[in-house]
C-alpha cells in the first residue's frame, strides 16, 4: 500500500461508526442545511494530507454540479472540527459564477477534518469531509 | 488601509469562464491570541467580501478568523459581455474598501 492509500484508509477509519462530529461543528452544519439530509456526493476537497504550517493552508473546493440559470450551487459552507470556532467561511455563488469552485487559505489549529457543504438552487445539499495532519499549529505562535 | 490585488487572465474571450484571484491585505487577527502581558488581542477580521460585475452580484464570501492572514480568494466568472468588476470588503470596525477592474471582450 503506498502512502496516499494509507492516509486515505486512516481518514476512513476516522469516519467509522464510533466517530462523532464535534457538537459545535454539527450545530453549524445543521444551521446551514436547516436540518436537511446531505448527499455524500459531488463535493471534491483539495487539501494537503500533511500540512507543515497550520497558519496558511491552501484549500480548493470543487462541486461537480452545473452552474446554469436553471440549476446552480448557491452556497458553499466550510467548517472545521478543532479550531476555537467551527466556522471557516460561507461562499455565495450565482449562475454568473460559471463554475462551482472556490479556493482560499485557511488556518488549522491541529490535525482535524474539514467539512464542506454545498447547497443547490433546488434545495439539495451535498457534503464531503477531508482530514489534514498538521505539523505546526496555527493560532499558537506569535 | 487594506489593499487588494486582483488577478485576471490577460485576454478574455466572450463566453469564457475565467478564474479571478483576490489577495486582500489584512491581519485577520483571530481574537484568540494573547500579548506579552497575557491580555487577549482583540479580533480584527474582514467579515464580508462582495464581488459585483456591472452592478450584478457574482460572488460573496463571509469570512471567519479561520481564514489565513492576507485573505486569498479564488472564484470563477462567466464573462458574456464587457463590464466593470468591483470588489468590496469590510471589517468589523467599520473599515470599508473597494477596488475595480474593467473587463472588455
Amino acid at each position: 500500500m503506498n502512502r496516499r492509500q494509507l492516509i486515505t484508509a486512516a481518514s476512513l477509519i476516522a469516519l467509522k461508526p464510533s466517530y462523532a462530529m464535534p457538537v459545535e461543528t454539527q450545530r453549524l452544519i445543521t444551521a446551514f442545511t436547516g436540518g436537511k439530509t446531505m448527499k455524500q456526493a459531488l463535493v471534491q476537497i483539495e487539501l494537503n494530507d500533511l500540512v507543515e504550517n497550520g497558519n496558511s493552508v491552501a484549500l480548493r473546493v470543487k462541486i461537480l454540479h452545473p452552474q446554469t440559470n436553471a440549476r446552480y450551487i448557491k452556497r458553499i459552507g466550510v467548517f472545521n472540527e478543532k479550531n476555537p470556532q467551527a466556522d471557516v467561511a460561507i461562499f455565495h455563488l450565482t449562475p454568473m459564477s460559471g463554475k462551482a469552485e472556490v479556493a482560499t487559505r485557511i488556518r488549522l489549529a491541529t490535525t482535524q477534518s474539514i467539512h464542506v457543504v454545498a447547497e443547490g438552487s433546488d434545495g439539495v445539499f451535498y457534503h464531503a469531509a477531508r482530514e489534514a495532519i498538521v505539523t505546526l499549529a496555527a493560532c499558537l505562535e506569535d | 488601509m487594506s489593499l487588494a490585488l486582483i488577478t485576471l487572465p490577460k485576454n478574455i474571450v466572450k463566453g469564457e469562464i475565467i478564474e479571478v484571484k483576490l489577495l486582500l491585505s489584512h491581519i485577520m487577527e483571530t481574537g484568540y491570541r494573547r500579548d506579552i502581558s497575557g491580555a487577549v488581542i482583540m479580533r480584527d477580521i474582514i467579515k464580508t467580501v462582495t464581488v459585483t460585475y456591472s452592478g450584478e452580484l457574482v460572488f460573496e464570501a463571509q469570512l471567519s478568523p479561520a481564514i489565513a492572514a492576507n485573505p486569498f480568494l479564488s472564484f470563477f466568472m462567466l464573462i458574456t459581455l464587457s463590464g466593470s468588476l468591483k470588489v468590496e470588503w469590510g471589517d468589523e470596525k467599520g473599515g470599508f474598501w473597494h477596488e475595480s477592474r474593467d473587463i472588455s471582450v
